[in-house]
């Protein structure tokens, strides 16, 4: 392994908070009082929660050593497929922090919030401008609550016109959460199986679409990298039978300013912010998953909203069609800043470019690692590309096998068994932030790991070594749920 | 641009290996008909100084800044966030990784969440709390479908109009389309929850109680949580506030089966009211029917202990349309964050924060209502409380905004029969001298 980014370094232990301090320490210095204490119904109070005491020092060792055993885009490649672990730039965070900003209160007059506002609205625009879309919320706090917003569009609009409406159309190469989200409004989805060449036929959603049908739900580019190019046969069968086609835009990094979500027919598109437009994942969030809208579905859209006119910019409520709140307040505002300064620093040719390097990376990866790793579908891809565990089957060597030992050479591993209709799917994102070096490497190691496959399968079924932890028992943790201390 | 490394050169080699002449190549999937024309229609790229200086001018236009006193609170609450918290928690080995799915490179982000959905959990004074959902509305609207479904012949929830009225907006969009009843619970002139319109309620699934509710008051939870559960409903505890647990008896000692609701106060920025964190907790019984991702304790192979997501089978990758929520990305760095900020508070130092909000709170109450302000509500308050005034409030709210103090919100917004009466807020980032200029003004 000599030469691979991997190393071993100085990690240490920690307890857990409540193994350490001593009651009494503080970690925050309490101001004296200034007014007398005040009666207080005894009948209602408690002795407050059983917390450790720290002091400063210990909280703050506490949390560098747990960052310690963490990885992330900053410390090197993550190459997640349909999670697009791009770069999150620093200026970004520093201007989601600017103080004036960071304090603002969300019950307060729009007088006293206009350049707030004025970022949202700016956001709403550029959102638009990017999928082509004519309107758009910023509510969603994450990709899944943008789908959850155009289901509960989709099932709004159908009441607005008298129909019921039971089922939604999901093919197998769309995303997870997209059953869920479906399910919660009342839809039941019905799956489609996507055709050899991992695309959709038109023919396989109009053999079912029908009267009790409420549209698609369609991932473009597809859990393959594939663009679904029947997209438009397909939205205006779906919209022949009275239907809307849902676009999950989670793959929008592909395609910024090279494909048009309206010229394509979709409806209703959410947007992945912490994906596409580089605002950092926090280890599970916080994202947004603002949710865009055709000129006819705008006034079911969740509200608020930002407008503008001679007197500013205003939180504009929702009218009788509108589907409502979905966040106490505006969603994940900070977020929000961060993805308006991604894409004020990019402008539109670095956007574009951004996409073009996106796919260039993937690409390049796809013809690389050719022969190293088994290709189920061939077609041209964009974004990502999904090999399997096939050509290792023979040594015994499972898809896990070789993400984990992936982790001892010190990358990120790929997303693994996903999409289903992959066995042993391994799905490489690079994203257009990776330069070439960075992907030799990542080949290199790889081709390594396959070599090991054949030469000491062991040290694949073994691996990690080099983490703090080994390979952890996940069935014992669902059996036996230890979920708190 | 300096995200984007790669040189003309190297983009030759590259697509030299692939076999194609042009990037545009690798697009010819995309059919004509389906492209983009023209250049996207946004603003031209901006260099780092020439954004921070938009940035100033866009922060110039907001007129209530960082130096002002703002006594408002209503679901977003102005507390001093320890300098380690920000600190901490911006550490990008936290920052920039994914939700950990590849737990041994991830051990950080999982002890991390172990340990908030322990405090977590203490705080509310339940068995388990999750790893976080979107914020504290749609935590409840959660809340309220967990319910229903550990209900299963459940057809209603119950939700008392003093939970904050944006919450109740949230859970009216999540219940619309599954056909489930809403029924409405009115407060009385003690500004506490009534609950006697539940006699006879059949079907009942959840019933959901603000405390401190969106007025401030406290509300008796304790009290209201036998004829809950004769009901046969879950008592579903919301909360803006958890502060208020350092303080008042916490949602689980008081018999609530789920206490869900916001965690921003706990050393998140208010932000506009985001990014935001909802917090959940439920009792043990029902952890199987939880919205949300878990980490579990277990060992690794050789027996050292070690921290993964656990009990997935409930979420959306496993069980599809069967799944207890839809939830993905959660609000992880903001749990993260307040559990640094409750390591840092401690047990001790979050009691007394809470005692010293509700001893400033109850000198500014005291003082106007010596001023001649009337209390709308009579119930115990923590650090909010609603007033209504003898003349016209606004123009003396003007001439304390014009002195940097922002006095109150008039809650005839979101709550009409309460036209002219305002909900102030009182915080520790507040001193005794703002709060006497507020009293003396109206007193004048």
């Amino acid at each position: 392994m000599n030469g691979t980014v991997g190393a071993s370094g100085l990690i240490l232990n920690e307890p857990l908070l409540w193994e350490k301090g001593s009651k009494g320490r503080r970690g925050m210095s309490m101001v004296a009082a200034e007014v007398p204490n005040a009666p207080v119904d005894a009948d209602l109070c408690d002795e407050g929660p059983d917390f450790p005491d720290l002091s400063e020092i210990d909280v703050v060792r506490h949390y560098t050593r747990l960052s310690q055993w963490n990885f992330g885009v900053d410390s090197g490649m993550y190459p997640l497929g349909s999670c697009t672990m791009k770069y999150n730039p620093k200026l970004n965070d520093r201007l989601a922090a600017t103080p004036e900003i960071a304090c603002v209160h969300p019950m307060l007059d729009d007088a006293c919030s206009q350049g707030a506002l004025r970022i949202m609205f700016e956001l709403q625009e550029f959102l638009a401008a990017i999928t082509g879309l004519d309107a758009v919320s910023l509510q969603p706090s994450a990709g899944a609550q943008g789908e959850l917003a155009g289901m509960l569009i989709f099932a709004a609009w159908f009441e607005s016109r008298g129909e019921r409406r039971t089922k939604i159309l999901i093919p197998d190469t769309a995303h997870g959460t997209n059953p869920a989200s479906a399910a919660l409004c009342g839809f039941t989805p019905v799956p489609l199986k996507s055709g050899a060449d991992g695309r959709l036929a038109v023919d396989t959603v109009a053999a079912v679409m029908d009267g009790e049908t409420a549209g698609i739900m369609l991932t473009n580019p597809n859990t393959l990298g594939i663009f679904e190019s029947n997209i438009r046969a397909i939205a205006a069968v779906v919209h022949a039978g009275g239907g809307l086609v849902y676009g999950d835009g989670a793959n929008l990094n592909a395609i910024m300013g090279i494909a048009d979500a309206r010229k394509c027919g979709i409806d209703v598109m959410h947007l992945n912010l912490h994906k596409t437009f580089s605002t950092p994942h926090g280890g599970g969030g916080p994202g947004a998953g603002p949710v865009c809208v055709v000129k006819a579905l705008e006034p079911f859209l969740p509200a608020p909203r930002v407008m503008r006119d001679e007197g500013g910019y205003r939180l504009a409520a929702g009218g009788a069609e509108s589907i409502g709140r979905l966040h106490a307040f505006h969603g994940n505002f900070s977020v929000l800043v961060r993805a308006w300064s991604y894409i004020r620093s990019m402008g539109p040719e670095d956007l574009r470019q951004a996409s073009r390097l996106a796919v260039l990376n993937a690409n390049y990866l796809k013809a690389r690692l050719q022969g190293t790793l088994h290709l189920p579908y061939g077609q041209p891809s964009l974004h990502e590309c999904v090999f399997s565990d096939l050509l290792q089957h023979g040594a015994g060597i499972t898809t896990l096998d070789i993400a984990k030992r992936l982790i001892d050479y010190g990358y990120h591993p790929p997303t693994i068994y996903f999409p289903l209709v992959v066995p042993g799917a391994i799905m490489i994102e690079p994203t257009e932030t990776e330069c070439r070096d960075d992907l030799d490497q990542f080949v290199a190691a790889l081709q390594a790991v396959v070599q090991e496959a054949r030469d000491n399968p062991e040290l694949l079924r073994q691996a990690p070594v080099r983490t703090k932890l080994r390979r952890l028992d996940e069935t014992r943790a669902a059996r036996h749920p230890c979920l708190r201390g | 641009m300096r995200y984007l490394p790669h040189t003309p050169e190297e983009i030759r080699e590259m697509l030299a290996v692939i076999g194609r002449n042009d990037i545009d190549d690798l697009f010819a999937s995309i059919p004509a008909d389906c492209r983009f024309d023209g250049a996207i229609p946004v603003p031209t790229a901006m260099t780092e100084w020439q954004l921070g200086a938009l940035m100033r001018d866009i922060a110039a236009t907001m007129t209530v800044g960082p130096d002002h006193c703002v006594l408002v609170g209503a679901g977003r609450y102005h507390h001093h966030i320890p300098e380690i918290v920000r600190s901490l928690a911006g550490r990008s080995e936290f920052l920039t990784s994914y939700t950990p799915y590849q737990p041994e490179m991830a051990q950080g982000t999982l002890q991390g969440i172990f340990e908030y959905q322990t405090l977590t959990a203490r705080l509310l004074g339940l068995d388990v709390a999750n790893a976080s959902l979107y914020d504290g509305a749609s935590a409840l609207a959660e809340g309220l479908l967990m319910g229903l479904r550990v209900a299963r012949h459940g057809r209603r929830v119950a939700v008392s109009m003093a939970v904050h009225p944006h919450y109740r907006e949230v859970v009216r969009s999540y219940l619309r389309p599954t056909g489930y009843e809403i029924i409405e619970l009115p407060f009385g002139p003690d500004g506490r929850t009534d609950l006697s319109p539940l006699q006879g309620v059949d079907g009942l699934a959840a019933v959901a109680i603000q405390s401190p509710n969106f007025f401030g008051v406290v509300e008796d939870l304790k009290e209201a949580a036998d004829p809950v559960h004769a009901a046969g409903a879950l008592l579903v505890a919301a909360f803006t506030e958890p502060l208020a647990f350092g303080l008042y008896r916490n949602p689980g000692r008081c018999g609530a089966d789920i206490a869900c609701g916001e965690g921003q106060s706990l050393g998140l920025p208010v932000s506009f009211g985001g990014a935001a964190l909802g917090m959940f907790a439920c009792r043990g019984e029902y952890v199987r029917s939880m919205p949300g991702r878990l980490v579990g304790e277990t060992v690794d192979l050789e027996g050292r202990r070690g921290f993964v997501l656990t009990l997935s089978t409930r979420e959306q990758h496993i069980r599809r349309e069967k799944a207890t929520s839809n939830i993905c990305s959660n609000q992880g760095l903001c749990a993260l964050t307040t559990a640094i900020y409750m390591a840092s508070l401690g047990g001790s130092g979050l009691r007394q924060l809470a005692r010293h909000n509700y001893d400033l709170s109850e000198y500014l109450k005291a003082g106007l209502v010596a001023a001649g302000a009337e209390l709308v509500f009579s119930g115990p308050t923590f650090n909010e409380f609603v007033l209504r005034f003898a003349g016209d409030f606004a123009p003396v709210r003007q001439r304390l905004q014009d002195r940097g103090i922002v006095a109150g919100i008039d809650i005839g917004g979101c709550s009409p029969p309460h036209a002219g009466c305002y909900l102030f807020c009182v915080t520790e980032k507040v001193t005794k001298k703002d709060l006497d200029t507020v009293i003396s003004e109206v007193r004048a």
